[in-house]
């Protein structure tokens, strides 16, 4: 009995110190995971910081006389006439006219107000409505990317401003009187990649890794799943089968940019495909997949229990039957949520992509599968390499694209597997 | 139907609970019990659950996971230096009740207890009760062997260590020594304290199991079926282990085995579904044992 | 006409094999007594008689389509004088565009030497036939084969076995790909390497300390000769991996302790799908946030405490690719953790130690070897991470250890050795490929040395 009591002395005497280190150790967590989240949140603030601007355009909205004398042009239907006719003059004649202090010395800095693209739109809707010669009608068009650097970032020091103190007095009249105003940056979902920030999109970044995306979706999946299958049931305990899953495994972890040398050297070097198309990036991303894809389907097939095929071996199906039947429906929703996840993987991917040569400034949106195309995260790569910040600008608007299809893949494999996943 | 009746006529009521629901009118009227189905009551535990100067004092424990509910309301005494075995069949609650004289179902976030759990005449489940402490006086052997991956020595000398229980590396010899001696496995494994515990036998591992909770010196020792996992050799000197033990420990056991509580126990609990059915002498509960359901559980007609 | 419209056409034809197969097996079964006296359902004859039609005819077209480019090519160079033959790739495939522009219109043949101009009509003549030839062999091994398979439709014909027989060949063929993948990556990188030692020295790529691979333009020129020790590239990559693996090896193994030994349900709940999101952001978002946030404020930080920092500092890589590491590090702490047997567990706490005694002195002991194979692991796609260090660290090869320098790594190296034009047999070229065989070994082992630890850890507590 002493013999316990001056234990528990004991024990009580230390426990100060222990329940210190205790607390000390479940801080050093509370810490760990508070850096884990600090980071989380820093880089979504820096993001949508960074970017939210990039969802805004700036117009200007003028009074445009289709003088056809200033245009040198009579027929806007005659080919011949527009292409030596002048579409600028008209426009910056307009801005001279909203502009009352605007003297006629300037001429260039009034020019610089607006798009450079402006004038081939202006020609554009004079080819479609000829009627509109020697009329004004009041049109609006984009800024020059200077004025939108100027509205949007007035007095943010990370920002250049390139307007002459003049230019900005005129931008804070035309605004004042809202004939310059932002807007929604439809032209950021409409066009492809452009030198000027102010017209550059992303809608052909986005059909690029669509493109890329069906072609991994369609090679991987069934791969995978048939490859899953056979390591699950057919395959014999032998050293092949080792060997392939040792392979499997491995290449899980193999970094991406491999897969990019494998199709440079493989695809476009032996095989002589074309560099920069969807189809070599969708075969790259395809092998750098397979192995996730492989690894959830199998984990899915393992989940379905024996039972399910003893009850049909048991009525005298055969194992084939028995698989395609009863074992792949219910593993299916495994497979695709697996097969998801993948997805979302590749379609971040840009290493691999960049070697393959989808890194090219193209400026149309690519329509088949063999035209020329980026994809949106190498986008956001070109984007973030250019030192102008209205770019900078644009790849943060890009990554808020990327993550927002991101998002949505996992959110439907979430979905997926509570919607569909059986419990055993 | 005259089983029922015995039920009736031995059923003991807790002499100083005023919460105890037993009255006259809880009685079930022999007319209304079917013969196959035997009832139990809530709190009704026939034979001899309390003691006088108790060890633990357990009155109206509950137990539930989440919306079920492990245990009911069961109230019972542990006397000083007894060996008493709970026995019953699977899924009866008695690990449950075990775990819960050290607070080992702490660690299960939907575990509820209710009821009040004395050791000593202070409450285990007090919230400033100290779990560290309570757990370093009430230890506990598992049902299988969970040697650390560490070496014999490490093993035995880690509660020790951890409760800063010697000062001198000569203490801690000692006590690692003295706890394997009084294990019976000093003599088989003095001359490799250094080699991994997890290469042993499994009943040297159970009995370096016992060494370890035994290297803090606890008061009581909570054994959950520590021979499920061994061969009949093994348990046999895990048997006579205990036995020697109960000259200066408190022990409670869980046993699958009728032999086991027979040979190694004073006092034996029946547990079925969650309630305490019977509490007596051991040798009582296996020649005559008061309650039906008890006679069935040592006859064998189901367990 | 086109494959991919061939392709379309060749599975129509399958379909309609699959149709006329069931149909003819359901006629031959009417006059024994119905679908019953076959020895297998009518499905099977018809998927019979539609790979029948369809696999060998796809066979033919991929292969036609994979090759069919060289073999023009070859035939089309071969028709070129002796001294216009390109000695090099780089030249043949000018050559080759050249002959292509002046085929597709692009180039008048005026512009163009006469071989050539004669040559580009070859092509183009070549490209049409080609286009018949395919079009022509594929429809008919589609039709001729679909026949055959439809003739030979026997109501004793055990379709199903031969079906289902077929089936796991190409389950086996399915499976087989990871290891024509692997197959593959070693070939790409093994013979340019190759290549690429007959160029360099051996002893200057493995220990020279000096990496600048910028060739001359022109073979006189002064300097022409570019420098390959790839030394400062492996310092560089270590360095930015060992600051990567400061941050994330402590905030991953201790979120992944908290969360699995302290946190309530509600907590992990909320914070692991939160750290996995940090898994999921693509590799470029991180590369655009060191290079744009975390590059400037270190060197901003830097300068305000007097110390001077490279906009392109290593630090700012590998603080940023070890927030991306942390997800990895701490999910598979969490695996190995949650592997470590709860009766350990209930040892130790039962014996009255804390929880984090019980952490720190059985767990984690008990985990250490599966931890460790875990780090390994992320180390291993440390050295891998291409967009972070190519965004934000620089191209300036720098041999030191100080983390608020410029250095550059391996990844850096290919990419920008690889990307935009490449004269195909340039030193420059092929040193790429070898410091992607290098990337490929070390990661490898890696990779192979971390998956054995791993998995003889959980066997040992299955």
């Amino acid at each position: 009995m002493t013999d316990h009591t001056s234990q528990a002395e004991l024990v009580r005497r230390s426990l100060k110190g222990r329940y210190r280190k205790e607390r000390r150790f479940r801080a050093y967590g509370i810490v760990a995971i508070a850096i884990a989240l600090a980071a989380l949140v820093t880089l979504f603030t820096d993001i949508v910081g960074k970017g939210y601007t990039g969802f805004l355009k700036t117009t200007i909205t003028l009074e445009v006389t289709m003088d056809p004398d200033l245009m040198y042009l009579d027929d806007p239907t005659d080919p011949k006439q527009v292409r030596m006719a002048d579409f600028v003059a008209p426009l910056v004649a307009a801005v001279g006219r909203a502009l009352p202090s605007a003297t006629q010395d300037d001429q260039d800095a009034l020019r610089r107000l607006i798009n450079p693209y402006a004038s081939s739109e202006l020609r554009d809707a004079l080819i479609e409505n000829p009627e509109w010669m020697g009329t004004t009608r009041t049109m609006s068009f984009l800024a020059h990317s200077n004025v939108d650097v100027y509205v949007k970032h007035k007095g943010d020091a990370a920002y250049s401003i390139k307007l002459t103190d003049q230019q900005q007095a005129w931008v804070d009249d035309l605004r004042a009187r809202e004939l310059v105003e932002t807007s929604f940056n439809d032209v950021f979902f409409t066009s492809g990649d452009s030198r000027d920030p102010a017209k550059a999109g992303v809608l052909g970044a986005i059909v690029g890794s669509l493109l890329t995306m069906i072609i991994t979706l369609v090679l991987a999946f069934p791969i995978g799943v048939a490859a899953a299958i056979y390591l699950e049931e057919f395959a014999p305990r032998n050293k092949l089968t080792d060997f392939i899953e040792v392979n499997i495994n491995n290449l899980a972890a193999v970094p991406s940019i491999i897969f990019g040398l494998l199709g440079l050297a493989i695809f476009i070097n032996l095989f002589g495909m074309p560099r920069s198309v969807p189809v070599v990036g969708g075969l790259v991303l395809t092998l750098m997949t397979l192995p996730t894809i492989i690894i959830s389907s199998r984990a899915a097939i393992k989940s379905v229990p024996p039972s399910v095929r003893e009850a049909a071996e048991g009525i005298g199906a055969s194992k084939m039957q028995v698989v395609l039947h009863h074992v792949l429906p219910l593993a299916l929703p495994g497979m695709l949520t697996g097969s998801i996840i993948g997805m979302a993987q590749a379609l971040g991917e840009t290493a691999p992509l960049l070697l393959i040569g989808m890194v090219a400034f193209i400026v149309e949106v690519p329509e088949g599968l063999f035209d020329a195309a980026t994809v949106l995260p190498v986008q956001v790569f070109l984007w973030a390499g250019s030192p102008e910040l209205a770019f900078i600008e644009r790849a943060s608007a890009a990554i808020m694209v990327l993550l927002a299809f991101l998002m949505s893949m996992n959110a439907l494999a979430i979905w997926l597997r509570k919607r569909l996943e059986r419990r055993w | 139907m005259s089983t029922v009746s015995s039920t009736i006529t031995n059923k003991m009521q807790a002499p100083d609970d005023k919460a105890m629901p037993v009255t006259e009118d809880k009685v079930m009227p022999v007319t209304e019990a079917k013969p196959e189905q035997t009832v139990l009551e809530e709190g009704v535990t026939v034979g001899t659950p309390f003691a006088d100067d108790p060890k633990f004092k357990l009155r109206d424990v509950e137990v539930f996971y989440g919306e079920t509910q492990a245990i009911k309301n069961i109230s019972l005494d542990v006397a000083r230096n007894e060996v008493i075995a709970f026995i019953g069949p699977s899924g009866c609650g008695k690990s449950t009740f075990l775990r819960c004289l050290n607070r080992m179902n702490d660690s299960i976030d939907s575990c509820r207890i209710k009821g009040s759990l004395l050791l000593d005449g202070q409450n285990i489940y007090d919230s400033k009760r100290d779990v560290v402490e309570l757990r370093a006086r009430v230890g506990m052997v598992f049902q299988k062997p969970n040697p650390f991956p560490k070496s014999i020595y490490d093993n035995v000398a880690y509660g020790p260590r951890i409760h800063g229980l010697a000062n001198r590396k000569s203490d801690l010899d000692d006590i690692v020594e003295n706890s394997l001696r009084k294990a019976g496995l000093w003599n088989e494994v003095k001359d490799r304290l250094d080699a991994m515990a997890t290469g042993m036998s499994g009943g040297q591992q159970q009995r370096l199991c016992i060494a370890r909770a035994i290297a803090v010196s606890p008061e009581v020792v909570l054994m959950d079926e520590p021979c499920s996992a061994l061969d009949p050799i093994a348990t046999a000197r895990i048997e006579e282990l205990i036995t020697e033990m109960s000259e200066s420990y408190t022990i409670v056991i869980v046993t699958h085995s009728m032999q086991q509580a027979a040979r190694v126990s004073n006092r034996t609990a029946y547990f079925h579904m969650g309630h305490l059915v019977e509490v007596n002498d051991t040798s009582k509960v296996f020649t005559t044992p008061e309650h039906e359901l008890t006679e069935s559980y040592i006859t064998g007609r189901f367990g | 006409m086109q494959p991919l419209n061939l392709l379309l056409l060749t599975m129509l034809l399958a379909a309609v094999a699959y149709v006329l197969g069931s149909a003819r097996s359901r006629t031959l079964a009417m006059p024994l007594g119905g679908v019953r006296h076959l020895k297998s359902l009518p499905g099977y004859y018809g998927v019979r008689a539609a790979i029948w039609c369809g696999v060998p005819a796809l066979v033919i077209l991929g292969l036609w389509a994979a090759f069919e480019g060289k073999m023009i090519q070859s035939i089309v160079v071969g028709t070129l004088p002796d001294t216009m033959i390109p000695d090099t790739a780089g030249e043949a495939s000018l050559l080759m565009s050249k002959i292509g522009n002046v085929a597709n219109g692009s180039l008048p043949p005026g512009f163009v030497e006469e071989p050539v101009a004669k040559a580009a009509e070859l092509l183009q003549v070549l490209q049409v036939q080609s286009k018949i030839y395919m079009t022509g062999l594929v429809l008919a091994v589609a039709l001729l084969a679909g026949f055959v398979g439809w003739v030979r439709i026997r109501p004793l014909l055990n379709a199903r076995e031969q079906v289902e027989a077929i089936l796991r060949w190409f389950f086996f063929a399915c499976a087989g790909v990871a290891v024509l993948t692997t197959v593959g990556i070693v070939f790409s990188v093994v013979f340019e390497t190759i290549r690429f030692f007959e160029q360099v020295p051996f002893f200057e790529f493995f220990f020279g300390t000096s990496w600048s691979p910028q060739l001359a333009l022109r073979t006189d020129q002064v300097g022409s000769e570019g420098a390959f020790g790839m030394i400062p590239l492996f310092t560089g990559t270590l360095l930015i991996s060992f600051i990567a693996m400061l941050i994330a090896a402590p905030v991953g193994l201790l979120s992944a302790i908290y969360l699995s030994e302290y946190a309530n349900k509600r907590v992990r709940s909320t914070v692991k799908p939160l750290l996995e999101m940090l898994a999921g952001i693509p590799t470029v978002v991180y590369g655009f946030f060191a290079a744009l946030t975390v590059a400037p404020f270190i060197s901003d930080l830097a300068s305000a405490i007097g110390v001077e920092a490279s906009s392109q500092s290593a630090l700012a890589a590998g603080l940023v690719m070890g927030i991306m590491i942390i997800p990895f590090v701490s999910s598979l702490s969490d695996d190995v953790i949650n592997a470590v047997p709860q009766t350990l567990r209930d040892g130790s706490l039962a014996l009255g130690a804390t929880q984090s005694e019980t952490m720190k002195k059985v767990i984690f002991p008990a985990a250490l070897p599966g931890i460790m194979g875990g780090l390994l692991l992320a180390v291993s796609r440390a050295i891998g991470e291409t967009m972070i260090v190519v965004m934000a660290a620089g191209l300036a090869a720098n041999l030191t250890a100080n983390p608020l320098e410029t250095v550059t790594t391996v990844t850096v190296q290919i990419v920008t050795l690889l990307v935009g034009d490449q004269e195909f047999d340039s030193a420059k070229t092929l040193a790429a490929f070898a410091l992607g065989a290098m990337l490929f070994i070390s990661t490898l082992l890696l990779n192979v040395i971390a998956l054995k630890i791993v998995r003889k850890y959980r066997e040992q507590y299955d």
